[in-house]
């Protein structure tokens, strides 16, 4: 379970999440909307401890993710993250993108690397272009890359970072449709997302943020059908 | 109006000797870059990463390699250190004057290097679970070392021909051991052509060769 306490997160004198509480459970399916800048992002950075908090914790299993004596380096292999920008590394093929990590972070055999790799590949439905290099990909491609390699860490967590933001609109499809996949197969996901047919669709709960607070959370048919606040009702009038 | 008679047969005579100083250069070129890689990646982190003196002694060097006569580094690790009572081998002047050089040259290919790779490279690989030093050692550099490589071409000819500023601190290297033999046979030309031309085989070759590891090297 994540779970998260009164977080406050500032960059300066800018507060971009004000007191946030949230507890994900295992196996659930958590879609964040809201406008640029509301701090969506920034909650999943915080999960993972690629940015500081300021105040209150974050807790992964019991983890606290931002202790002193944590091994982040440990945690982060159970929370798999996929960006907005895909960040392939474009010096290697996706067979290597994908291998990497479970080699020299999880101390796998080169052999067992790559077999975990292909099978990761084949899975987003890469396993033709295993010997291709990021360059030749498209975005979508890339984006399925991205999501195989941070499979093949095995996460208990998935964390999508507008996954589907940077890609031409005949593109998103193949993305989101590795991401449903996912979730069918009970993967536990945050997903920062612009797609609300994605949003209403696969979530369990949606929550709606706004200005660095989480204004509404909620199941979808609830956000979509009968949102309580008036941020979250304004907000999705303007999406549609 | 031309009446020069060429005289090739001491050259000829002496090609051997040419021979030998020629991998004399090729040597401390060679050691100069390697040391100038290191210092240069070394001067390219503090300036990047660091604060305070080191940062400040890396910025001093780097400003004083590019900014002045190489001659003059040459000279201040010779004549300079010299009157200091520090006294090092004209072989040592060479390398330590070109590794100088070299290092800060090389210190801002490095650093543009390294920041044209995106920080979100370092971002992806953390997420992953590496370490800082795995995410720059598998993920960063691999793709520096792409940015840099024409680069470091280019230094490498340039530190092969620059040691032939050896011959003025007493070191007979290609250069060196041309004015020696130029001097004793009066020969000027023929020795200076047949050396400038070993020169250029010399470039030709690390030039052929860099552009076949490349070819290898770099897939993508």
């Amino acid at each position: 379970m994540i779970s998260i306490r009164d977080l406050h997160k500032y960059f300066g004198a800018l507060h971009v999440l004000k007191g946030i509480d949230l507890d994900v459970q295992k196996g659930e399916v958590l879609s964040v909307i809201g406008a640029s800048g509301s701090g969506k992002s920034t909650l999943l950075y915080c999960i993972n401890g690629l940015e500081a908090i300021q105040d209150g914790a974050v807790t992964v299993d019991g983890t606290d993710v931002h202790a002193k004596g944590t091994d982040i380096n440990k945690l982060r292999q159970k929370l798999g993250m996929v960006f907005q920008q895909w960040n392939s590394f474009p010096h290697l093929t996706a067979l290597e993108n994908v291998a990497l990590a479970p080699r020299i972070v999880k101390g796998k055999s080169k052999a067992e690397a790559r077999e975990i790799a292909a099978k990761q590949l084949q899975h987003v439905g890469l396993g033709e272009k295993l010997d291709v290099y990021p360059g030749a990909l498209s975005g979508g491609q890339q984006q399925r890359l991205a999501i195989a390699r941070a499979l093949a860490m095995e996460p208990e967590y998935m964390l999508f970072d507008e996954a589907t933001s940077a890609l031409d609109p005949e593109l998103v499809g193949e993305v989101l449709d590795t991401m449903r996949l996912l979730a069918d197969e009970g993967m536990t996901m945050i997903c920062v997302t612009h797609e609300m047919g994605f949003a209403r669709d696969v979530s369990d709960r949606v929550a709606f943020f706004h200005q660095g607070v989480m204004e509404e959370i909620g199941p979808p048919a609830q956000i979509f059908g009968d949102a309580r606040s008036e941020h979250t009702r304004k907000f999705l009038a303007n999406v549609r | 109006m031309f009446d020069y008679n060429f005289h090739w047969r001491p050259v000829m005579k002496s090609l051997p000797d040419l021979l030998e100083a020629a991998s004399l250069t090729l040597q401390v070129a060679v050691l100069a870059m390697v040391l100038g890689i290191v210092f240069g990646l070394c001067l390219a982190l503090a300036r990047l990463h660091l604060r305070g003196t080191v940062y400040w002694f890396a910025t001093a060097w780097v400003e004083l390699a590019r900014n002045t006569p190489a001659l003059f580094q040459l000279f201040f690790f010779g004549f300079g250190l010299g009157a200091f009572g520090l006294h090092l081998s004209p072989y040592l002047i060479v390398l330590a004057g070109l590794t100088f050089n070299c290092a800060g040259y090389l210190a801002e290919n490095f650093r543009g290097g390294f920041k044209a790779v995106p920080e979100t490279q370092i971002r992806a690989s953390r997420s992953l679970g590496m370490t800082p030093w795995q995410a720059y050692s598998r993920v960063v550099i691999p793709q520096v070392f792409r940015i840099v490589y024409h680069p470091i071409t280019n230094q490498m000819v340039w530190a092969v021909l620059m040691s032939s500023l050896g011959m003025l601190v007493g070191f007979r290297e290609l250069s060196g051991e041309t004015q020696f033999f130029a001097s004793r046979t009066f020969r000027i030309f023929e020795y200076f052509a047949v050396t400038a031309v070993i020169y250029y085989a010399i470039v030709k070759v690390i030039l052929l060769s860099s552009r076949l590891m490349a070819a290898r090297l770099f897939r993508y």
